[in-house]
This record gives C-alpha cells, structure tokens and sequence, in this order.
C-alpha cells in the first residue's frame, strides 16, 4: 500500500478514486458510440482510439478505487455492477453525443481539464497515482491535441460549421463548471498531497480555451448559472440509458466472461 | 513432473533471447524486447517474474502479449513464473530498438522521430495547430520527405495516418510518446 493511503481518509480517497475513473469510463463510453458512424474513416478511428485510451485509464484508476475500498471488488465490478446513483461522473461527460460538433466541443472541453489535472497529479504523493497520471498526460496530449485542432478547423470553418460549434459550446457551457468545483472530498486530498483541488485548475484550463477560441473565431458565453451535481451521485436520466447499455450483458448474464 | 526447483534455474540472459523471439501480436515484424516493453527479467526464488510495460493503457494488445510470454515461457520449461504489469517510468517510442526501426521501416511503417511526441507544452502545441509542424516523417516505401498528415491516430494506438505526396501511397507512422 502506498504511504500516503494510510494518511488520508480511505472513504475520501475511494470517492476521489471513483470520480477520476467514472469521468474516463462514462467519457470512452460515450465517444466509443460513434465507433462505425463518424463522418470520415480517420475521425472514426481516431475516436475509437481515444476511447481505447479513456477505457485504459479508468481500468487503472477503478482498479485502484477497488483496492483503497478494500471490500473485494475489482474495476469490472465498479463499472458494470454499480446503478447511476453510485457513479461520480462530472455531468458535462454524460452529455449525449448530439451531432459531431457538439461531440468534439464536449472533448475539447474536457481534454484541455484532464492535461491540467494529470499534469498536476504527476506530483502526487502518492506514487501510484503520479505513475497513472504520467502514463495517461501522454495519451491525453494527443487527444487534446486532435480536439482542439478540430475545433479550430471547424469553429474557423464554413458558416455551418462556425454556428454548430458555436451552439455547441452555449449548450456546454453550462456544464463545464463542474469540473472545478470544489467540495470536502477534494479538500481532503488536497491537504494529504494526493490531488490539487480542482479550482487551482481553472486559470491554466482557461488558458488554453482562450488560445484556442481566439483562432476558432468561437465566443465563450457570458458567465452563468452551472449545473452540478454528478460527483456526488446526482445524474441526469441520460446517465440511465447510457448504464443500461454499457452494463447490458453484465446485468443479463452475471459474471459473464470471455 | 519433477517441480521446477529440482531443476536448473533458468539463466535469465537466456530468458531475454527468447523473449526476443516473442514476435508483438499487432506488428509482427518486429519482437517485444524491439518495442522495449519487457523491463525486467529476475527471479525471485525459484520463481521467474517478468516486468511488461504496456504502450497505451488500453491496447488490446496487452493481454495478448501477457498470453504470448506465457506460453512461449511454458515451452520452454518455466514452470513457476509471475507477469508484473510495470506502470513507471511510462513507455516512449524512444525504447524502440535500433533494429526494430529498419524492420518496421522495411515492413512499411515508418519509425517515430524521437522527441516529437505531444506532450509538450501547451503553448508549443498551440502554435503546431495551424499545421504539422517542421517535422518531416519519411514515406516508408519511396523516402520522399514530401509526405502529410491525415490524422494523429491510425490502425492501432500506436500509429498515426500519413500519406506520401510523391508515390501516393497513405503509410503508418509508429507515433511518439
């Protein structure tokens, strides 16, 4: 067990544990439903990849949650065998996929999150934690890379193109704040060493959408009202229906394997 | 059957050559020990552990790497062996062996260019936006340097898509990180 596991709250840690997994699980799956759809042959693989890389992650990061819980259950169970009201995700990454803008908005808006927060994580004190990080900032740099190439293109693109990514990042907006709210379960990582809080990431986050909405020619909206409530288990019925086909075979054929 | 500890305990520089024979089940051309991914080879007692690292976190190729030494371990006699999943430091291209690259050369895939991954800073990526950059990725089947890039991902995770400007020809590129 690492050290610092032993200083900080178990049932903290497990929830933080939950919340960075479920954001790359609810995430992969959502964008892994495109997978044979996406409008051109290379955005197809190119999504179907980054959900590779996002279900990757979360069987690091549940595996982990699993442990710290203690209670013998391993990463599958924590993501095929728990209801909506037990999964941490951030709202923004249960949103429906909508047209491919909105989809590639969604990941911009995350991607340029998930550098911030692993890069911070990488000075973890907790080793496992900075070793999962280090390995995930190197497939995240690609996909932030890739997201905020298309934004550009497309923000910057023809007037279709330029209103649907507009209207997709009004629609967004709303549900970004999330992302850097903080509560007592960030605290108490943060005061052991594990996690930053997530409001220390906002400036660098906020950074990079500038740079790139100034070349996307895309306006960020006015400050407003921020939907919350997916890290502590209060979801939108899209989570439902998104559980209901992820963990389809789990629930019709229990401990099913292959 | 006698148990492994009655038996000579494997020498591990031999452990490494047939390791080296372990062709990667994706890119068969070249070998695990060419992609760098096995970290370690020791014994702790009479038991053989092996490190793997794996290249992407969720490469399908991984369990099937794992089943790969397994077996290929098993005929060769190891009867008492542990597979260690070995998550630090991550995996870079920059392993790649010297001999790997002309293979995958050879095989058509073109070997990454060290120090081009995309973890740079933010600030550097931003300004590669507009294009690709002054990185210049040989086309593998003509050498032409007059190649582009149709997208960061390819047919595995560890490929991107490019094409040749002057043979036509779309390749992979074997991606840096």
């Amino acid at each position: 067990m690492e050290a610092s596991a032993q200083a900080v709250d178990r049932a903290a840690f497990f929830e933080w544990l939950c919340r960075t997994g479920d954001n790359t699980l609810i995430l992969g799956h959502r964008v892994s439903e495109w997978c044979g759809h996406a409008p051109a042959l290379e955005e197809d693989i190119a999504i179907s990849n980054t959900a590779l890389d996002l279900i990757g992650q979360t069987q690091l990061w549940l595996e982990y949650a699993a442990e710290i819980e203690g209670e013998g259950r391993n990463a599958d169970n924590l993501a095929f065998l728990r209801d909506a009201g037990a999964f941490r995700n951030v709202l923004l990454v249960e949103r429906p996929n909508g047209d491919f803008g909105l989809t590639l908005m969604r990941q911009f808006l995350f991607d340029a999150y998930h550098m911030e927060l692993l890069r911070a994580l990488q000075s973890s004190t907790d080793t496992r934690v900075a070793e999962i990080a280090a390995k995930a900032s190197k497939e995240v740099a690609y996909h932030l890379e890739r997201s905020a190439d298309l934004v550009v293109r497309l923000g910057d693109g023809s007037p279709e193109s330029h209103a649907r990514m507009q209207k997709s990042l009004n629609a967004l907006w709303a549900y970004s704040g999330e992302m850097f709210m903080d509560d007592a379960v960030d605290q108490a990582m943060a005061d052991a060493g594990i996690a930053p809080l997530p409001s220390s990431l906002k400036t660098g986050w906020e950074a990079t959408l500038r740079h790139v909405f100034d070349e996307a020619t895309l306006t960020i909206p006015e400050a407003s009202w921020q939907h919350k409530g997916g890290k502590t288990g209060v979801h939108t019925e899209h989570l439902g229906f998104l559980l209901a086909e992820m963990q389809f075979l789990q629930r019709a054929y229990p401990g099913a394997s292959w | 059957m006698d148990s492994q500890s009655h038996k000579m305990l494997p020498d591990l520089d031999q452990v490494w050559q047939w390791l080296a024979e372990v062709p990667d089940p994706e890119i068969p051309v070249i070998t695990l020990t060419d992609l760098g991914i096995i970290r370690d080879v020791r014994l702790e007692d009479d038991t053989l552990v092996v490190a793997v690292t794996p290249t992407y976190s969720g490469c399908p190729a991984t369990s099937i790497i794992n089943l790969d030494i397994e077996t290929a371990l098993r005929a060769r006699g190891i009867e008492k062996l542990r597979l260690e999943r070995r998550l630090s430091p991550p995996w870079t291209s920059d392993w790649l062996s010297a001999e790997g690259r002309e293979k995958l050369r050879a095989y058509g895939i073109a070997p990454p260019v060290d120090g081009t991954a995309a973890d740079g800073v933010i600030a550097g990526r931003i300004a590669r936006l507009t294009g690709s950059g002054n990185l210049v990725i040989a086309c593998p089947f003509c050498g032409s340097n007059h190649t582009e890039r149709l997208s960061q991902f390819g047919s595995t995770p560890c490929k991107a898509s490019y094409r040749c400007k002057d043979c036509l020809e779309p390749f992979d590129y074997f991606k840096c990180i």
